[in-house]
């Protein structure tokens, strides 16, 4: 234990002395953190829309008004037809066109019907779907205003309707920050913990040192932890770091515990700091260590359900989504911090976790060898 | 006597890589407080023999043991009683000359009252006193190097093995090494370093020729420039050199 002591010492220093590490400690969670929540959310704002207008009526103006004035939309392009239009969303000044047929307010009023006609641009694919819907319902919110306004009380509702309510658990007010933050946290821990400590031991390989290690008689785990401690410290630095700006800057406080998401971090880095342990057995030089870091995490990131639910992915994605330490630390954060769980409720994802840190350590201290064959 | 007692003990030792043969069964033995000098053409094999005998690679066939243990089943009490330098400098250039010594000498296991006590020691025999919070990036090769080796002897071993310590040094700092190397031997500490520096292996009390894997040559200096009827090593080392068939690096 004497030796682990001198190598932690050491490792210590290193860190200190490091400049780099500064920038990964504060610049880096408070960049991703102030400036990724603010601007990769999922609302879609600002959809360019063109109108063609073929009835020039106060209803048309008025359903015009309404798309508008709903805050999604910006009115680019007001083209007198549909070629036109559509000559505005190929130049990419819109990105969908409400098309107003004639006689538009005649139908309405004396057929009790009318259509309308709506072109989205699909080349973004998540703001044609998202816009078109969005259009759809305020049309239908229109739709019931006109029905309301024109037919009297006792013929309305000549059809069954059925209205959807929708209430907002544990998020009311579908706060994208509240649902990324933890996420974006996560991502950031993982990043330090799988690159950074690979990168760390494969410079003692470059630099020569690792033999002058190898030479000595520090037992193999005795070194392992050596660089797991100190990087595992630095890890829950950056989550505590992220943890207060979610706190002071969003106003993100947990409902759960913080203690409980120590816990589970701390576990969580066991996993991925023996995944960059195992990383770094294999590789010879940074750059190689670094590429497979990188691909790994992207990975790890892109399959976590941060970005795009787990639920909505093909089956066989979710299987492997199942492998992915990084998917279950995100359902953790968000179960503490959104619903309040406690670890009761997280135990299947501590033992996966308890799993993955055995696995990848194991593996790692196996195949890191003091002598060579 | 002191002087019959092996602390190296090679047999046959072999070392193959897939068809390569790198050390082709080489026999010699080392006396404790010797000088053992290991001369050899680029990819003759010496660093391969040295790192099987510090237990960092193993051998494919023979015998050996170092500081009495094994080095197959005992490789790692064997690394408690060597010291190694590598031909790849290998101090830790963002800590400074102390910090190295303090960290080297600590995962050997010194105290914390011994560690001051070597440190001291150690800057006033290398001159660095004021210079002790200098990082070690900072110095040059030739300090690097005298720096490496006391660190590498730091614990007192039974043994050090120098691979090509003096590498790209100029000649008046080669002769600050050696005098550390004679220091440390007049301690008792058994020395096995191999050079290219045929005027380095004058200084040793003993030398082993290798040319291609094999030691072609074990004797004393002057005993082999007798054998060899050569005025220096270098005479002595270019006849046997001519016979390699592999090339250097």
């Amino acid at each position: 234990m004497r030796m682990l002591k001198f190598l932690l010492w050491k490792e210590l220093i290193q860190i200190y002395r490091d400049p780099s590490i500064i920038m990964i400690l504060f610049i880096m969670p408070m960049i991703q953190l102030l400036i990724l929540p603010l601007a990769a959310d999922y609302e879609i704002k600002n959809i360019n829309l063109g109108v063609v207008d073929h009835d020039h009526t106060e209803y048309s103006r008025k359903l015009v008004n309404k798309v508008v004035s709903s805050g999604y939309f910006r009115l680019k392009d007001y083209s007198p037809t549909f070629q036109q239009g559509l000559k505005a969303i190929e130049s990419d000044k819109t990105d969908l066109i409400l098309e107003i047929p004639p006689h538009f307010e005649r139908d309405l009023v004396k057929e009790n019907q009318a259509s309308l006609f709506v072109a989205v641009d699909a080349v973004n694919g998540v703001k044609a779907g998202l816009g078109g819907a969005y259009i759809q319902r305020i049309i239908q919110g229109d739709n019931q205003d006109i029905r309301t306004q024109w037919m009297p009380e006792q013929r309305l509702n000549p059809q069954p309707v059925i209205e959807v309510t929708t209430a907002d658990w544990y998020n009311p007010n579908m706060n994208y920050r509240v649902f990324m933050v933890p996420g974006i946290l996560v991502m950031l821990v993982t990043m330090i913990g799988s690159s950074f400590a690979s990168n760390n031991i494969v410079r003692e390989k470059e630099m020569g040192t690792i033999e002058q290690i190898n030479v000595s008689p520090i037992k193999k785990m005795q070194f392992i932890l050596g660089k797991l401690i100190p990087f595992w410290m630095l890890a829950l630095v950056v989550l505590t770091v992220g943890l207060l700006i979610a706190r002071f800057v969003y106003g993100i406080v947990p409902l759960g515990h913080y203690i409980t998401i120590y816990i589970f971090a701390t576990i969580y880095l066991l996993a991925i700091l023996g995944l960059g342990l195992l990383l770094s057995t294999y590789a010879q030089t940074q750059q190689q260590s670094m590429l497979v870091s990188f691909f790994v995490t992207m990975i790890f990131n892109l399959l976590s359900g941060l970005y795009t639910p787990i639920e909505s992915m093909p089956a066989w994605a979710q299987m492997i989504t199942r492998f992915n330490p990084v998917s279950y630390f995100i359902e953790v954060m968000r179960m503490v911090m959104l619903k309040g769980s406690g670890l009761a409720d997280i135990k299947y994802q501590i033992l996966a976790l308890v799993g993955f840190a055995v696995f990848f350590n194991s593996w790692a201290i196996l195949n890191y060898r003091k002598r060579s064959g | 006597m002191m002087e019959t007692e092996k602390v190296i003990s090679a047999k046959e030792l072999t070392k193959r890589f897939g068809a390569f043969t790198a050390v082709d069964k080489i026999t010699f033995d080392v006396q404790k407080g010797e000088i053992f000098g290991f001369i050899g053409a680029n990819g003759a094999g010496k660093t391969t023999a040295m790192r099987m005998l510090c237990g960092l690679s193993l051998p494919t066939s023979g015998l050996a043991t170092v500081a009495g243990f094994d080095v197959y089943k005992q490789n790692e009490q064997i690394k408690k009683h060597i010291g190694y330098m590598s031909q790849k400098f290998s101090l830790y250039e963002d800590l400074t000359i102390r910090e190295n010594i303090r960290f080297y000498a600590g995962i050997y296991g010194l105290d914390e009252e011994q560690i001051k006590e070597k440190t001291a020691k150690l800057l006033r025999q290398l001159r660095m006193e004021g210079q002790d919070k200098t990082l070690v990036r900072a110095l040059p090769l030739g300090w690097k190097q005298k720096l490496a080796f006391s660190i590498a002897i730091v614990h007192d071993p039974a043994i050090v093995f120098l691979d090509e310590p003096t590498g790209g040094v100029d000649p008046i700092t080669r002769r600050e090494f050696w005098s550390l190397i004679y220091e440390a031997s007049a301690r008792g500490i058994t020395i096995f370093v191999t050079t290219h520096y045929m005027d380095e292996a004058e200084y040793c009390n003993r030398v082993s020729i290798m040319v291609d894997g094999r030691i072609d040559a074990l004797d004393t200096p002057a005993n082999l420039m007798k054998q060899y009827a050569a005025t220096s090593m270098d005479g002595v080392f270019l006849q046997l050199a001519r016979k390699a068939v592999r090339t250097g690096d």
